[in-house]
């Protein structure tokens, strides 16, 4: 079987699998965030922590709900793994304090950026107590707040856009935790390890000695990619056999990475009462993903056919199609798990995955950001389009007016103004453009690569550019947290506003925002806002370096 | 107002049939009335050489809006502003072609933007000259307590003063007549030459200060300050004085800035990329850059869409209070039609004459000629020239000449419900209500034929009014003759309008006091969605507050005082320029033709206004790429030749493809006036359609046509010796 045949199959599986996962999940969630009764370990979770289920949150307050819950979380990591020295378990795991922080914040904010190697950096109760907990619950915080933007979408009066303590609970209790509890079987099943053994000393065929280390694997795996976290147990990632022995793994890593983000567009619909919208949605995020898994996957078979190759960072027993596609996916998902090195892609394919990160994480983006995220576009969207009718734009009956589309635009505005103020200040300050391994138009790439993956939440490193340094570890920090938690304040503003306005009538004059037509422009828009902030960056990265 | 809004008189001047095909803002045009003193000679044309000429005319202003205090109020112009600013301290630092060409067009950006602000403002000013000429310096004759007059300015006027105002003489100001009639020429506010009526009580007391009393006179009590008369305010208005930024385009220019604000840090960010790569920017190249991408266009031509778009009211004689009214016309889902002089001509009109059973038929319509002869009401007019057109000549002259006999008239009054004649002979003839006749003939020892009665009640089924003729011979029983069919006609046109609302999404109530029946006929007859029959003005109210809670926006007409709750209650609410100052004080548009189907016209506009804004911002974004193309490559083709693989325009040094890049982007704003002082076309159409077609044209038209415009640019620029 050629590798094009193989290719493709992989594809149309991973495709046939995510069509026919994505209708019991995505009313699954439906359900999840709309049943009146509670389970029993729910209630005790909010017995626990004096929470009253029943009442329900107006946005500001649902904002704070989120804002105090990650700036808790985020402290108590920090003071995890600064502690972890003297904490048991240590097995002389250590990291300072700037790269405890930017870690504290990446694992918090669902970047799972990480500055430190993952196998030695993080002692394994770190990695239990600290990290596992974030990966369930950062995902889950994304998950509250789209949940929080449909409703306000959905409902037609009130103030109230539901309870984040018993989202946040019945995200990870009822979705997460099931989900990854099956994942990690499946992955156990295909030959990832799992294991409580000490390191094993062994000798190599060259004669030398090497230290391999065990650990609680598949549990991890599972959930690093089903919340889009991305945080290896090992420094190399799913390109680690221990993590990602098999292309059957790989594609079940793939799947499982996109299985959310692609159901939660039929849960909004279910939400808000018109399936189509969700649909709209799916296919807005569906053709984003095909056109980045195309334009990948063609840069790096062009590449490998010419005189170079192209398996140079990747691993032989993926080969490139299947390295392609789970890169796409990856970017596309904010994810950041890499199964072959990005840094080694051809100047297009790399810079494709860039793409793919920059385009604000919509396609289909992260677990619930991804949602949010594609909702902003597409109050931008119905904005220009709804001008272009004749009438004040709504979305599902609900106006974008000032406040609005003041909220849409600011939340828009806060990752471009990091990535290319930082990026900006990168490129001339030595201290930064030191830790670069590549000079030229790929060196530029390396730093913005890493700012797009902290500002967007993605997590995935291009590589070669080392950025355990405090300068850095201390802007990419505040990166991920900005580029996280500024938007989601907006995200919720935003829902508050719509939540109290009266849904509209649908009529022949109002824009429909489920044909072909919008959903047209609804990509166009996304594309064309990401292109024409990024082209400048872009043309003097990848497009230079493919060019000369 | 009477109860019943079907039997709202018309004044002479709101009768004139405004329908017809013609329809959407930019393709309107009045019939044959000519309107020499109307507001909309000034806007009717916009051919290219009046508006070069008027460019030219407003060149001084442009200069003159360069201040930064006002550029200011438009961010996208205001970066431009400074970015000429610092291309010029640039150009002066380190003079060379480039430097300064680059400057000039710059500088040409802004002015184009001023521009096309003043010449918007400017036909306004127009507009607003030939008002003031009308409000001169008047003198009024104030009545004092004791009843004696005296001569005070009229601008000492205040609220509750009592002017008279006797032929000849200006109305000193706003105010209701208290006593009196007179005919006034309001032509300074109208536009129109034929004087109408105004008359204490009822719907027609509001006169406006500036009109002139051609006959008779009348006493006004006035109801506004002055400086806050009803001119006053359309000066204002249409001067641009009052405008104020609609909710639309301060969320549009919301997003604008957020653009503009996301290419400053785009552009800014290239500098230290460009330095690690090698080939530091000059300031003018990096400003050149920041102006191609920031939404010049639609910024440019932001204000100018409304002002324009407020102007094109006024040239169909309709006065916006407010923007915010004129957008909401565009959102409006639910239209309050008055039957009455909006759906039909507003009176009805003999269709038919039925003969009683085994009468003959020349009999009624003999009885039915005289017994009109006196009416002097459209009705009587209508069932003279139908039966008149019966009659062989010489009976008509018979007929005719039964007045001069000493033949006494018998008028309608509310009481009797019917008319007619008693001639000399002793015969009385009577028309009118069916059972105010059939009493009336079986008064007088008549019988009233079954058939009569069974075509009375065919008739009112069908919507239409019977009226009963009988008369009655000198010492003989009354005879009923038969029953005149009076119809409420329909306008021509009026179905094929209703289903263009339909299509854009406008639902059509057509209000009356008619009974269910005769609505259910017309409003069938007339294509309208739904019908609110024997409404009062508080049913009229219950169905608006109904409409806005369930989310949609509402529209509608009035005139009388007792429309004015609804009239503050809709969203868009439209007194006729006839109506009471009541009305005119709660609606947010006067129109001054008092033509009731003018509100499908203000939809439009409303609409063509947005879309406008839409496809010019769609438009303006969408030129980015091909500045992209023109601009990246010439920046950086020295560092990585390479990158000339983007140069797809083919442009012939990097400094052409910059200078005309920004060249075009001046001059797309100057070729783009026309467009946003006009509207773009719209046709009334279903929003899919809509969409598709905006996107086509100003979306792939925004992504070719500069292409094509910088190749063009450049062609010329590397010609020139420089």
């Amino acid at each position: 079987m050629s590798d094009t045949v193989s290719g493709l199959l992989t594809i149309a599986v991973l495709v046939a699998a995510l069509a026919a996962a994505h209708v019991p999940l995505g009313s699954w969630m439906a359900r999840v965030f709309t049943d009146a009764r509670h389970w029993r370990v729910e209630r005790l979770v909010y017995r626990l922590c004096r929470v009253d289920p029943s009442s329900e949150q107006r946005w500001s307050t649902y904002a704070v709900a989120v804002l105090g819950f990650s700036v808790v979380g985020v402290v108590l990591l920090f003071t995890l793994i600064a502690l972890q020295g003297v904490l048991p378990f240590a097995r002389g795991a250590t990291m300072n304090l700037d790269t405890a922080l930017n870690t504290a914040v990446s694992f918090v904010t669902n970047t799972n950026w990480q500055s430190y190697a993952g196998e030695s950096g993080t002692s394994p109760l770190v990695q239990t107590l600290g990290l596992t907990v974030q990966n369930f619950v950062s995902p889950a915080v994304g998950l509250a707040v789209a949940v929080a933007l449909v409703r306000g979408l959905a409902r037609s009066s009130g103030a109230e856009i539901g309870n984040f303590w018993v989202d946040l609970v019945r995200g990870t209790v009822r979705v997460l935790l099931p989900l990854a509890v099956v994942g990690a079987v499946v992955l156990l099943l295909g030959g990832v390890i799992q294991n409580l053994a000490s390191p094993t000393e062994v000798t190599t065929l060259s004669g030398g000695s090497q230290v391999i280390q065990g650990g609680l694997v598949a549990s991890q795996e599972a959930v690093k990619e089903l919340g889009t976290n991305g945080g290896g147990y090992f420094n190399a990632n799913s390109a680690h056999p221990f993590e990602n022995p098999t292309a059957f793994t790989n594609l079940v890593e793939i799947f499982l990475l996109l299985v959310i983000p692609f159901s939660l567009p039929r849960t909004y619909g279910i939400l808000v009462g018109d399936r189509r919208q969700g649909w709209t949605v799916l296919g807005f995020m569906a053709t984003l993903w095909g056109l980045m898994v195309a334009a990948v996957t063609w840069a790096e078979v062009s590449a490998a056919s010419g005189p170079l190759g192209g398996l140079e960072g990747k691993e032989v027993r993926f080969g490139v199609w299947p390295s392609a596609l789970f890169a796409a996916s990856t970017t596309g998902t904010s994810t950041g798990a890499v199964n072959s090195m990005h840094e080694s892609y051809s100047a297009l394919g790399g810079g494709g995955a860039l793409f793919s990160i920059l385009l604000g994480e919509v396609s289909p983006g992260g677990v619930g950001s991804g949602l949010y995220g594609a909702l902003l576009l597409a109050v931008l969207t119905v904005f220009i389009a709804g001008l272009m009718v004749g009438r004040t734009p709504e979305l599902l009956g609900k106006q974008v007016g000032r406040r609005e589309i003041t909220l849409v635009a600011l939340a828009l505005l806060v990752m471009p103004s990091l990535v290319l103020v930082f990026t900006g200040i990168g490129m001339v300050a030595p201290l930064v453009s030191s830790q670069m391994l590549a000079s030229g138009p790929h060196g530029l790439t390396e730093v913005m690569y890493a700012y797009a993956s902290a500002a967007n939440n993605n997590g995935s490193a291009f590589a070669g550019f080392s950025a355990d340094t405090p300068y850095t570890n201390l802007t990419l920090a505040l990166c991920m947290f900005l580029g996280r938690f500024v938007p989601i304040v907006l995200v919720l503003a935003l829902a508050g506003s719509l939540v109290a306005q009266r849904r509209r009538p649908v009529n022949a004059g109002t824009l429909p925002t489920h044909t072909p037509t919008f959903a047209g422009l609804f990509v166009g828009v996304a594309i064309i806002v990401a292109g024409l902030t990024f082209f400048p960056a872009l043309a003097l990265g990848p497009l230079a370096e493919a060019l000369s | 107002m009477t109860p019943s809004p079907t039997t709202t008189p018309s004044s002479p001047d709101a009768t004139a049939p405004h329908v017809g095909g013609a329809h959407g803002g930019s393709t309107h045009r009045r019939g044959d009335s000519v309107r020499e003193t109307s507001l909309i000679r000034s806007g009717k044309a916009l051919s290219l050489g009046t508006l070069a000429r008027q460019l030219v005319a407003t060149f001084p202003e442009a200069v003159r809006k360069l201040d930064p205090r006002h550029v200011w109020h438009s961010p996208v112009v205001f970066v431009v502003w400074i970015g000429s600013l610092l291309t010029t301290v640039d150009a002066v630092v380190d003079p060379s072609w480039f430097a300064w060409s680059i400057t000039v067009w710059l500088w040409a950006t802004v002015l184009f933007a001023n521009m096309a602000e003043a010449v918007a403002e400017g036909r306004g000013k127009a507009q607003a000259a030939t008002l003031r000429a009308t409000r001169t310096t008047t003198t009024a004759q104030r009545r004092r307590a004791d009843g004696s007059v005296e001569a005070v300015a009229a601008s000492d006027l205040t609220i509750g003063d009592v002017v008279v105002v006797r032929p000849g003489e200006v109305i000193p100001g706003d105010g209701d007549v208290v006593e009196g009639m007179a005919t006034v020429d309001e032509s300074a506010i109208t536009g129109e030459s034929a004087p109408v009526i105004r008359e204490s009580g009822g719907d027609r007391c509001a006169v406006t200060g500036g009109t002139t009393v051609l006959s008779d006179g009348i006493t006004v009590s006035i109801t506004t300050r002055p400086g806050e008369t009803f001119i006053d305010r359309m000066i204002a208005l249409v001067e641009g004085a009052a405008r104020q930024k609609t909710p639309n385009e301060i969320a549009l220019t919301i997003l604008l800035t957020t653009l503009t604000i996301i290419f400053v840090l785009a552009v800014m960010a290239i500098q230290p990329l460009a330095i690690y790569s090698g080939q530091e920017q000059s300031v003018v190249v990096l400003v050149a850059l920041l102006v191609c991408l920031i939404p010049t266009t639609i910024g440019a031509l932001l204000s100018a869409i409304g002002i324009a778009g407020m102007d094109r009211l006024v040239q169909h004689n309709v006065l916006a209070m407010s923007g915010r009214a004129v957008e909401a016309a565009g959102d409006v889902s639910t239209l309050l039609l008055d039957k009455t002089g909006t759906i039909t001509f507003g009176n009805r009109r003999a269709s038919e004459l039925l003969a009683a059973p085994g009468l003959p038929g020349v009999e009624v319509t003999e009885a039915a000629y005289l017994a009109s002869l006196a009416d002097e009401t459209p009705e009587g007019r209508s069932i003279v020239e139908l039966a008149g057109r019966g009659l062989a000549d010489e009976t008509r002259a018979r007929l005719d000449g039964v007045r001069r006999e000493g033949a006494v008239l018998v008028e309608f009054t509310a009481h009797t419900r019917m008319s007619g004649i008693d001639l000399q002979d002793g015969t009385a003839v009577r028309k009118g209500a069916s059972d105010a006749v059939c009493r009336w003939a079986s008064d007088h020892g008549g019988g009233v034929p079954s058939g009569v009665l069974t075509e009375v009640a065919g008739i009112a089924s069908s919507g239409g009014t019977p009226l009963v003729v009988a008369s009655m011979q000198p010492g003989e029983p009354a005879r009923v003759l038969g029953v005149i069919h009076l119809k409420d006609v329909v306008k021509p046109g009026m179905k094929e309008r209703f289903a263009q609302l339909r299509a854009m999404g406008i639902r059509t109530v057509m209000i009356t006091g008619d009974n269910p029946l005769t609505a259910q006929s017309i409003a069938a007859e007339a294509g309208v969605d739904d019908f609110l029959a024997e409404a009062t003005p508080e049913d009229k109210m219950a169905l608006i507050k109904k409409e806005q809670a369930g989310g949609r926006l509402v529209a509608m007409t009035g005139d009388g005082t007792n429309d004015a709750p609804a009239l503050a209650q809709s969203d868009v609410g439209v007194a006729m320029n006839t109506g009471t100052s009541a009305a005119k004080e709660a609606a947010n548009m006067v129109d001054l033709d008092s033509d009731p189907t003018k509100l499908i016209d203000i939809v439009s506009i409303g609409k063509q206004l947005l879309i406008t804004r839409g496809a010019l911002t769609t438009f303006s974004i969408a030129n980015d790429i091909a500045k992209y193309f023109a601009i990246i490559p010439a920046m950086f083709v020295v560092l990585f030749p390479g990158l000339d693989a983007l140069n797809i325009m083919g442009l012939s040094t990097p400094k052409s493809a910059m200078l005309s890049a920004v060249i075009f982007n001046a001059l797309i704003i100057v070729a783009l006036i026309p467009l946003s002082l006009r509207g773009v076309r719209y046709r009334p159409s279903g929003s899919t359609a809509l969409l598709r077609r905006n996107i086509l044209v100003y979306g792939l038209g925004g992504v070719i046509a500069p292409f094509i415009g910088i190749k063009l640019i450049d062609l010329v620029v590397s010609h020139l010796p420089l």
